[in-house]
């Protein structure tokens, strides 16, 4: 059985705050040793999501699996899980140590293997030398090395994180991020991860559960997600600059923009016959910008701004009154209204149906 | 630069732009310490200081003096003579009605009903405003606005009811059931002034107790308490002085002979009977508001967070 | 790996949790004062006395009912109607000094003044004494032989008259004075916070516009502090009600009943003249009183939020 082999087991949860649903059916399980990210916007119920399954929520459907063991009453002590918070959630009245042994006291260990779990704890987050001082003396990144040692020290199977590194400034956040997926790579605990970072997501996941409205919109490696959007939704969430979305349909096997069209020949995936109306989105990497009117193939379009970005451009056209955006090395610089042709790598594109808002 | 009077009362620092023309403003600009919006400011503040520090100041010369020159002098004038001879009679051998061995004995009823009541309310209320902040059930909500809707409710429409409760209790008169009465009517204010406090700890370091398996009064003891005393320190002054001064629960629930402080001076200073003793009424005046006034100047702006806190109790 | 669990078939619907009495069982213990006092002293004490104010209870409470008895007799009491215009001058008048002193006292203290703590510890410190001592301190200035009337006419104005405390006309302004004398300190407090709670930058604008600080104080920063003057408005009649200390330490209810007020009618009538049932209704009056205040404000703050 599946709740032999997967480490946490999410079935058909849901969740309602009275006539509110806020967790709609979501089924989730992990491998063990996995690092599951959830992402999706605020308020789509990644959080609320980890907390039921840390058991401080109370579901109102469903079933919460740990370790081969249903967990759905359990009191969130009794899970074998830790949980690390967005504002690090340390005892401002108690040192570091303190911090640490508090989870431990309450389980009434012996205090030498106490000063043991610590001690290792200490050595794996490298904070042995502050392990007296309050936490108000600490800075971000090392409260929050303390709080994952909260977790670290309570030996257990199951790591929740809730947004761990929000508070943090850009460049902490990059350095805690590596340090995090080496604890990983050195703990290979499972791990639920909740973000609203995209580049979080697609660094530390081996799988992602984008979420939306209390619903699982995909759930797959984060190379899938990328190049391979389920729908719509995770197309425009995922990937920073977005994806450009063209409207138009599907007839022929070309896609027809305006009085343009596109040979769809390469595309991952069944070209219908026809669809009207139909979307095709492309990432801003994956078209190729060929300058002057002639050559074959691709769409016409006329530079409207150029961004540079360090170490590239990014290039906003206008095709057929449609915006849509491409990488383009810096030194190409291109002015505005030069007329240009846009050829997408037409293998890496997605197409949509605009009704469903499904990928074909 | 057209109109330097202009710009420099848009330029809210002192120090003016050092302009073009080389003989206009330049440096601070200057002040006069006797303007007239300041003669203004500070004559109306000393008056209204002078209507409430007077009573103070009367009420301390007053003690100090002794009968003869109260009937001959002014009640501004500072004591010709100063004795301590008031406070000690007030202290001592003053007359109620009933006895007449002063107002030690309603202070140590007051100190008797004072400590158990604030550490009785105090610890209720604070276990009761924790559970309504971090272990909400249904219908607590419910109860709690109840009990705040009853803080307006006016005494006299609980004070027979209370009678009978106490009398089944059997502490009708009793220290204790005056002990009680003090925590049930704390109960709104500190109540609410517990749970907005807590609501307003991170729910995080809640939730990271219960996943450290705490329970209920280990989250309430070692988390929450350690993190919250200065709120214990407000409601503490809210409660010592709110007791301290009551008079009408005082009266109602307990015999003559707990009557508390407030009770007794009252009975001192309006009993009909003998000579009026002016200067004896205001030491033991004084003596009744030194617990309060003592309280007042030590902790200072707590005290004004507590009032401000309180202010619901009205 | 034994995947052997506490529940066979595991929890798949709601009819199977464990009992919704005993989860949260220790908050639910924790909260029983409440529950008790909210809901046995509170709206109990609360119905038990209206209930029994349509008896004619004496010296104990009896059920013999005699509908609005009680009340036609309260109404026809002088006493009681002197009680009630009593409160009717006094309520208005403190709430509108309180308001005022509170909110001028404030101002004032805003303006960056020096010793600003010296004058809001004078101003403050009333408050910590009870309405016993304040009404004790007030009997004494007011003392017509000693106190304030005879110090001025010592200084030369012998015709000064200012006699509240045995004027039965002025009384009620005897005691005001020093009703204010201990509460607008509170009211000034509040007040201040409401003013130091105004974001600078209206200041600042206001100063670069131009506006006159007083216009600014009228047209922008006390609609600005709505909620404060709500509060205050709330507390200083709920207060109000209740004043029942003051009066029986400064002047008794004297000369005469002229300084009578509702609470020291109920609390007499209850415990000193054994008379309940006339307590019960003029109390079930003054609940009657607070509602009437209460109620739109409730309904007003919190009835479209639907927040307790």
């Amino acid at each position: 059985m599946t709740q032999d082999t997967a480490s946490v087991s999410v079935r058909d949860l849901h969740l309602a705050f009275g006539a509110v649903e806020v967790l709609k059916g979501l089924n989730v399980e992990t491998a063990p040793g996995e690092f599951l990210v959830l992402l999706g916007p605020s308020g789509c119920g990644k959080s609320t999501l980890l907390n039921c399954i840390a058991g401080l929520l109370e579901i109102t459907d469903g079933q919460i699996w740990i370790k081969g063991k249903n967990v759905t009453w359990e009191e969130p002590k009794d899970r074998g899980i830790g949980m690390v918070f967005q504002s690090y959630a340390l005892y401002p009245q108690m040192s570091v140590r303190g911090n640490l042994a508090f989870g431990l006291k309450n389980q009434r260990m012996p205090k030498a293997q106490i000063e043991e779990r610590i001690a290792r704890a200490a050595r794996i987050l490298q904070i042995e030398d502050y392990l007296d001082r309050k936490p108000a003396a600490l800075s971000g990144g090392q409260r929050q090395r303390v709080a994952i040692g909260r977790a670290l020290v309570r030996d257990v199977d199951v790591f929740l994180f809730d947004e761990p590194l929000s508070n943090l400034d850009a460049k902490l956040r990059a350095e805690l991020r590596v340090e995090l997926k080496r604890l990983h790579a050195q703990l290979e605990n499972t791990m639920i991860y909740v973000t609203h970072d995209q580049i979080e997501a697609l660094t530390l996941a081996d799988r992602i559960a984008v979420m939306r409205g209390g619903v699982i919109q995909q759930l797959d490696t984060p190379l899938t997600i990328y190049n391979r959007p389920a729908n719509l939704f995770v197309a425009g969430f995922i990937g920073s600059p977005a994806m450009s979305m063209l409207s138009g349909r599907v007839e022929g096997g070309r896609f027809h923009v305006g009085t343009q069209s596109l040979d769809l020949g390469g595309y991952d995936g069944e070209v219908p016959a026809r669809l009207d109306p139909a979307i095709l989105g492309l990432r801003p990497e994956h078209v190729e910008i060929v300058e002057g009117q002639g050559g074959p193939g691709g769409l016409l379009a006329t530079v409207d701004i150029d961004e540079p970005m360090g170490a590239d451009s990014l290039l906003w056209l206008d095709v057929e009154g449609q915006k849509m955006s491409a990488r383009i090395p810096v030194e190409r610089s291109l002015r505005r209204g030069t007329e240009v042709r846009v050829v997408p790598v037409m293998d890496k594109a997605s197409l949509f149906d605009a009704e469903s808002e499904q990928r074909i | 630069m057209a109109n330097p009077a202009t710009l420099s009362a848009a330029v809210a620092a002192a120090d003016a732009i050092p302009g073009a023309d080389p003989g206009g403003p330049r440096g601070a600009r200057p002040r006069r310490a006797l303007s007239r919006g300041n003669v203004f400011l500070y004559g109306t503040l000393l008056v209204a200081a002078l209507y409430y520090a007077l009573p103070l100041y009367v009420m301390i010369v007053t003690s100090l003096k002794g009968m003869p020159e109260i009937r001959l002098g002014n009640i501004f004038a500072p004591p010709v003579e100063v004795t301590f001879q008031p406070w000690v009679k007030a202290w001592g051998e003053a007359c109620t009605g009933l006895n007449c061995d002063g107002l030690s004995r309603g202070f140590w009823n007051s100190v008797r009903i004072l400590v158990p009541s604030v550490i009785l309310s105090i610890a209720v209320a604070s276990v009761n405003g924790y559970a309504l902040a971090n272990w909400r059930f249904r219908g607590s909500e419910t109860f709690f606005v109840i009990l705040i809707f009853g803080a307006f409710i006016p005494y006299q429409v609980m004070l027979y009811p209370l009678v009978i409760i106490l009398r089944e209790l059997g502490i009708y008169g009793t220290l204790w059931g005056l002990i009680l009465v003090h925590t049930i009517f704390g109960m709104p204010i500190l109540t609410l002034l517990f749970r907005n406090y807590f609501t307003s700890i991170p729910e995080e370091l809640f939730k990271a107790a219960r996943v450290d398996g705490a329970g209920f009064w280990a989250i309430y003891f070692k988390i929450m308490m350690p993190m919250s005393l200065p709120i214990f320190v407000v409601a503490t002054i809210i409660q010592v002085t709110g007791i301290w001064n009551d008079f009408l629960f005082g009266v109602v629930y307990t015999r003559p002979e707990n009557y508390p402080m407030t009770v007794q001076l009252n009975n001192i200073v309006n009993s009909v009977q003998g000579v009026k003793e002016y200067n004896v009424n205001m030491a033991a005046t004084l003596l009744t508001g030194l617990v309060p006034l003592a309280i007042y100047f030590v902790s200072g702006k707590l005290f004004v967070r507590g009032i401000a806190a309180g202010a619901v109790k009205g | 790996m034994p995947s052997v669990t506490d529940t066979p078939s595991g929890p798949r619907t709601r009819t199977a949790r464990p009992s919704q009495l005993f989860r949260n069982l220790n908050a639910k213990l924790a909260s029983i004062p409440m529950i008790l006092t909210a809901m046995g002293v509170f709206v109990g004490g609360t119905i038990w006395t209206v209930v029994y104010s349509f008896t004619d209870s004496k010296l104990l409470p009896r059920e013999r009912w005699i509908g609005f008895d009680q009340y036609e007799r309260l109404w026809g009491t002088n006493r009681w109607l002197i009680s009630i215009e009593n409160l009717l001058i006094y309520g208005s008048l403190s709430l509108i000094f309180s308001l005022v002193i509170g909110f001028l006292l404030a101002a004032l203290l805003d303006q960056k003044i020096r010793f600003e703590d010296a004058f809001r510890t004078i101003f403050l410190y009333p408050f910590a004494l009870s309405f016993i001592v304040t009404g004790l301190v007030w009997q004494w200035l007011l003392n017509p032989d000693f106190g304030v009337q005879s110090v001025i006419r010592a200084l030369g104005w012998e015709s000064f008259d200012f006699d509240p405390l045995y004027n039965p006309q002025i009384v009620i302004y005897g005691v005001l004075i020093a009703g204010l004398w201990q509460g607008t300190g509170l009211i000034m407090c509040l007040m201040l916070a409401g003013l130091r709670g105004i974001d600078e930058d209206i200041w600042k604008a206001s100063r670069i516009d131009g506006i006159p600080m007083w216009k600014t104080y009228l047209f922008i920063v006390i609609p600005m502090m709505r909620p404060v003057f709500v509060t205050t408005l709330v507390l200083i009649t709920s207060g109000i009600v209740k004043l029942y200390d003051l009066i029986v330490a400064q002047t008794g209810g004297g000369p005469g009943i002229a300084s009578e007020v509702p609470a020291k009618y109920v609390y007499d009538l209850m415990f000193q003249a054994q008379n309940l049932g006339q307590g019960f209704a003029a109390s079930t009056m003054m609940l009657l009183t607070v509602a009437i205040i209460l109620i739109p404000w409730a309904y007003l703050e919190f009835g479209g939020k639907r927040r307790g």
